[in-house]
């Protein structure tokens, strides 16, 4: 088996505030294979953004990394010098935001953002530049694009905005795309379209991808592995399908419950009690632990991430296991 | 069941119209092709809500669903068309009884960070109303805050904190307890449930639910997500710009969707039973409402088209009983 494209070991972000430290992102390892998809699920303020912002270096004071390695293709990203970050990001690793006017310049034409991202990198002729950017345009799915790429930013509708990010995004022909929750501001049949472009690319081009999302729906379709955090912490990951299937955290439990499809029409959903905890002050132990249906005494001891299952780690000490006990 | 429909909409139309500036009417003047830029936000939508009945309004972006709850809920005057409630026309009441019959009618916002005074306590929200429209029935002002703000799931203690002192979960509960405190029996949500996490929604979803068998309150349940509104309606109502193109109970829509547009967008919402699947395309944008197609509007994006659908407008009609649907294909 190959290395993976990816591979995050025990990342710690953490934000130096004059309230304390808060520890958005406490202990995150994962990784991601070539040409595969990993979802990253989450509620707000999971730590699910933070992680993405680490891997591509832009965490902003006083947030940084205090601990732990990220391994791109061998390198440890968390200690590259910001020169050296510069190089690899809009190159290696692209990222793609929630709102595409985050990525786009309003006062300057598409082709103006593309050309320059091409040649940021790589040294060709401005020909060749607008070239690339004209065909990536055509790859996401963008008609015309010759006539598009002379166009401004807001002449484009929400869904196209952000094909052109996607196709910014895909310019260098990356390794690795981190997604932060980009079709969550679109309507659900342009949210198809763009859904089914990235799982075109991902397949053709072998990209990896992170794709960082509240949604579990959206997950189910599009990625192949998944990690679901809670309060800066990955609580379980594993194959979508059995993940989805069968899931062995209490939170993810409850999450799937409480997804409207999933209930019967017209009875309450089933719902987690409680909100989600402070990060500034958790109490010891287990975070979830004040909503838990599950919990006990021994949840008041730190659980550990451990593999349960072939392939399944999960962080709890009583996890759902087993047909006998399905809720 | 009483025959008269709580709220009936007939013809409702709204325009917005952006009128031109010096230079346009100079220019207009001097023959230039210039013309005021009119906006079809809802066109011709013919509505009746029954007592009790949960309606769900599906839509997309620019479909005109929050013009017409906000048109329903006596926010926005329509451009045309009536609005009856219990059969009698809102226009044609007026003083205290127009004030009364404004009242019944309550809203909960989308966003409940924008729709809350930030400079006002919770007592003073949720209470304003109540004590300016004489409502509070002798029951001491307090009294009636605190009941209010039990019934949808707030601690009373909390009444002298200011919104922001909120969660997202929390806070739409202050705009439930606004909305109920003056005794309403129509709510209508717009998207109140749209900005919150999963497991705050399924709490807000049961409340609502909760608070309907309490209180025999009657819906208009808008929203994009297709999931809350299987899940809460009776009723599904959908839209695409500014018209309704099918109309049928929940099951029926869900189980037997008539219209293409209705099929495509079931299509494309991603539901968590489908795993590693190719997602089902709709192809093309949705059309400016400015300049909307001719004839059908989903015509250009339509799977079916047909030349009829490009000049034609198909008429909203019965296709099987409670099952209403826009679309030509029903007539052959």
């Amino acid at each position: 088996m190959t290395a993976p494209t990816l591979e995050v070991r025990d990342l710690q972000t953490h934000f130096f505030t004059r309230a304390g430290a808060v520890k958005a992102v406490d202990g995150v390892s994962f990784s991601v294979g070539r040409g595969k998809v990993l979802g990253l699920v989450g509620e707000s303020g999971s730590g699910k953004s933070v992680t993405g912002f680490s891997i591509i270096g832009l965490v902003d004071p006083p947030g940084r990394i205090a601990g732990g390695s990220i391994l791109f293709q061998g390198r440890d990203l968390a200690k590259l010098s910001e020169e050296e970050m510069r190089d690899l990001r809009g190159s290696r690793i692209a990222m793609i935001f929630q709102d595409p006017m985050m990525t786009l310049n309003p006062v300057l034409r598409i082709d103006t953002q593309m050309i320059e991202t091409v040649l940021a990198h790589k040294r060709v002729s401005k020909e060749e530049a607008r070239q690339r950017a004209r065909d990536t345009l055509g790859m996401v799915g963008i008609p015309s694009p010759d006539e598009r790429l002379k166009a401004y930013p807001h002449q484009f509708s929400g869904g196209m905005r952000q094909r052109v990010a996607i196709a910014i995004a895909l310019l260098h022909e990356p390794q690795l795309i981190v997604a932060d929750e980009p079709t969550t501001a679109l309507d659900v049949t342009i949210q198809g379209q763009i859904l089914a472009e990235v799982q075109k690319l991902c397949a053709t081009t072998g990209t990896s991808m992170i794709w960082i999302t509240h949604d579990l729906s959206v997950v189910a379709g599009l990625a192949d592995d998944i990690a679901v955090m809670y309060a800066g912490r990955i609580v379980e990951k594993g194959a979508v399908g059995e993940v989805l299937d069968k899931p062995l955290h209490p939170y993810t439990h409850g999450l799937i419950g409480s997804v409207p499809s999933r209930n019967k029409r017209g009875e309450a959903l089933r719902q987690i009690p409680g909100m989600t905890p402070s990060l500034l002050n958790l109490p010891p132990g287990c975070a979830f632990r004040a909503r838990c249906p599950r919990a006990s005494e021994a949840c008041l001891a730190e659980p550990v991430m451990a593999e349960i299952l072939p392939g399944r780690e999960v962080r709890c000490i009583h996890p759902h296991l087993g047909a006998s006990e399905a809720a | 069941m009483n025959a008269t429909p709580m709220l009936e909409l007939r013809g409702i139309t709204r325009r917005f119209e952006k009128k031109l500036d010096f230079a346009g009417r100079i220019a207009q003047r001097l023959g230039a092709p210039v013309r005021e830029e009119v906006v079809h936000a809802v066109d011709g939508v013919d509505l009746a809500v029954r007592k009790g009945e949960v309606v769900g309004l599906v839509g997309e972006s620019g479909c005109g669903k929050s013009t017409l709850g906000r048109m329903v809920a006596g926010i926005l005057p329509p451009t045309e068309g009536t609005i009856l409630r219990d059969g009698c026309d809102i226009k044609a009441l007026s003083g205290p009884e127009a004030r009364q019959m404004k009242l019944r009618t309550q809203m909960i916002f989308q966003d409940p960070y924008a729709s809350l005074n930030p400079r006002m306590r919770v007592l003073d929200i949720v209470g304003e109303a109540p004590r300016v429209h004489g409502l509070l029935d002798g029951a001491s002002f307090d009294d009636y805050v605190d009941e209010q703000m039990s019934r949808a799931g707030l601690d009373p203690g909390f009444k002298r904190r200011y919104p922001h002192q909120f969660s997202g979960g929390q806070r739409q509960r202050i705009g439930i307890a606004r909305a109920l405190a003056v005794k309403p029996d129509f709510i209508v949500c717009d998207e109140a449930v749209a900005a919150l996490d999963v497991s705050i929604q399924a709490q807000i979803l049961n409340l609502f639910m909760r608070l309907r068998r309490e209180l025999d309150l009657t819906y208009l349940f808008i929203s994009h997500d297709l999931g809350v509104v299987e899940h809460l309606s009776d009723r599904v109502v959908i839209m695409y710009l500014g018209r309704v193109v099918e109309e049928a109970n929940t099951e029926t829509v869900f189980r037997r969707p008539n219209h293409p547009y209705t099929r495509s967008l079931l299509d494309s919402v991603p539901r968590i039973e489908n795993r590693k699947r190719a997602f089902s395309v709709v192809k093309g944008e949705i059309p400016s409402p400015i300049n909307p197609p001719s004839g059908c509007h989903f015509h250009p994006r339509c799977p079916l088209v047909m030349e009829r659908c490009k000049v034609e407008v198909p008429k909203l009609r019965e296709i099987a009983p409670g099952q209403r649907s826009a679309c030509h294909l029903n007539d052959q």
